[in-house]
């Protein structure tokens, strides 16, 4: 009897963390060299876009973003910047908007549309309607970017953070995270810096 | 010069209705001058309305006319690094202190201000102390920092972070932090809890009376 008693509170017990476990790691989203989920979402020209849409791509550097943010809106010509040199070298951007529209109106599909049209953004620019991609990615704030890399297992998450170190001045930039890493991977090698972290907008649920 | 005009206007209106041609010259004159002023009204409050509705956007036009309201130097604003700024955090004194980091962009930030400006308010003689951290670009302290602080009559001690490094140091405020605002840490001692969330007063409260709780404990023990 006593036996089954330990056996059954040892149970009970692993049951409790793998739940804790578990649910942690949804809440945490994707870590580094996990498997990243395609999407289907609504781009500002109303066609639906995924990963898979992407044939040539070596993989992509996917980035929340939102119009009214102003540490998101510091780094938008970035943003451009990255497409324009590395959507050739098959890593476009992928912009996510993520934030409830209830909440920003200001960066609904509309303001949305108009935002790309005045900054002449080459990215897609996609909507994350119903918010349930980017819980899956575990993004907190914008702009948050996720590099992925094409293998034959999937996109495999290289980088998680910040653009580069200095939000404020671009001619003061000393590092420039998100161009290392994709360097690093169109080299074939391994991404040194692989988390970073920077000040931004709480995604608005 | 309104007056003069009017007064004119009106004598011409009287006494020389013949005069039309003048009488015409100085009437326009005076709906031009009255337009002017309504579009600058109309312009003052357009740009204020926005200010209010998202306080996000930063770059407004009108941003020298506020500035030129209130005068620099009205407030002292301390602005420290991050080297500067961890003594804050280090301080082991048996006081609570509850940290929060907010900007003036970040609306729900904004948002829950007046549930610190309460708790600091209402815990002042408990050995509570709160510290906003503001966030906000250097180069905007003079023309939303300061005046927003005044405008709020914010209580509470506001200090500004200003290093640009943030992946060396945001880190150091708590491993679990992804940069997000808003952000708090509340501690006591070697005590300290980090939350990267938004707050109601109730949910603030709680989590700094199961700090006071510790000190009745620690004691007690």
């Amino acid at each position: 009897m006593k036996k089954a008693i330990k056996i059954i509170s040892a149970a009970l017990l692993v049951l409790f963390i793998s739940a804790f476990a578990l649910n942690n790691m949804t809440q945490k989203g994707y870590g580094i060299g996990d498997l990243a989920d395609d999407f289907s979402l609504k781009n500002i020209d109303n066609s639906m876009v995924s990963l898979a849409d992407y044939k040539d791509a070596k993989g992509f550097i996917v980035t929340f973003t939102c119009n009214t943010c102003p540490f998101a809106v510091l780094y938008e010509d970035r943003i451009q910047a990255l497409n324009e040199k590395y959507g050739s070298q098959g890593y476009p951007v992928i912009a996510i908007m993520p934030n409830n529209t209830d909440v920003k109106p200001g960066d609904n599909m509309q303001a949305m549309k108009q935002r790309a049209q005045e900054k002449g953004f080459t990215f897609p620019y996609l909507i994350d309607k119903g918010q349930k991609v980017y819980p899956k990615f575990g993004a907190t704030k914008t702009p948050h970017i996720y590099v992925l890399e094409k293998t034959k297992k999937g996109n495999v998450v290289k980088y998680i953070g910040a653009i580069d170190d200095n939000h404020e001045d671009v001619s003061a930039v000393k590092i420039k995270f998100v161009e290392n890493a994709v360097d690093a991977l169109l080299k074939g090698e391994e991404v040194m810096q692989k988390e970073t972290k920077a000040i931004g907008c709480s995604i608005k649920v | 010069m309104k007056i003069v005009i009017h007064k004119t206007l009106k004598h011409y209106l009287y006494k020389s209705l013949l005069n039309y041609k003048k009488c015409k010259e100085l009437l326009i004159n005076f709906i031009v001058m009255k337009l002017n002023i309504l579009i600058i009204v109309i312009l003052l409050m357009v740009s204020c309305g926005k200010n209010n509705k998202t306080a996000e956007v930063f770059k407004e036009v009108t941003e020298e006319a506020v500035e030129s309201e209130i005068k620099k130097g009205d407030i002292e604003l301390e602005v420290y690094d991050y080297a500067g700024f961890e003594t804050f955090l280090n301080r082991k004194d048996d006081k609570v202190y509850v940290i929060n980091f907010w900007a003036t962009w970040c609306a729900p930030c904004v948002k829950e201000l007046p549930y610190f400006e309460k708790l600091n308010s209402e815990y002042i003689n408990k050995n509570v102390e709160v510290i906003l951290v503001s966030l906000d670009f250097p180069h905007l302290y003079d023309k939303k920092l300061k005046p927003f602080v005044k405008e709020k009559k914010l209580a509470s001690k506001v200090i500004a972070l200003d290093d640009v490094d943030m992946n060396s140091w945001i880190p150091k405020v708590d491993k679990s932090w992804s940069g997000s605002i808003p952000a708090t840490i509340i501690f006591k001692n070697d005590n300290s809890k980090f939350y990267e969330q938004s707050f109601t007063y109730e949910e603030l409260e709680k989590e700094v009376k199961q700090f006071l709780n510790k000190i009745l404990y620690e004691k007690g023990d």
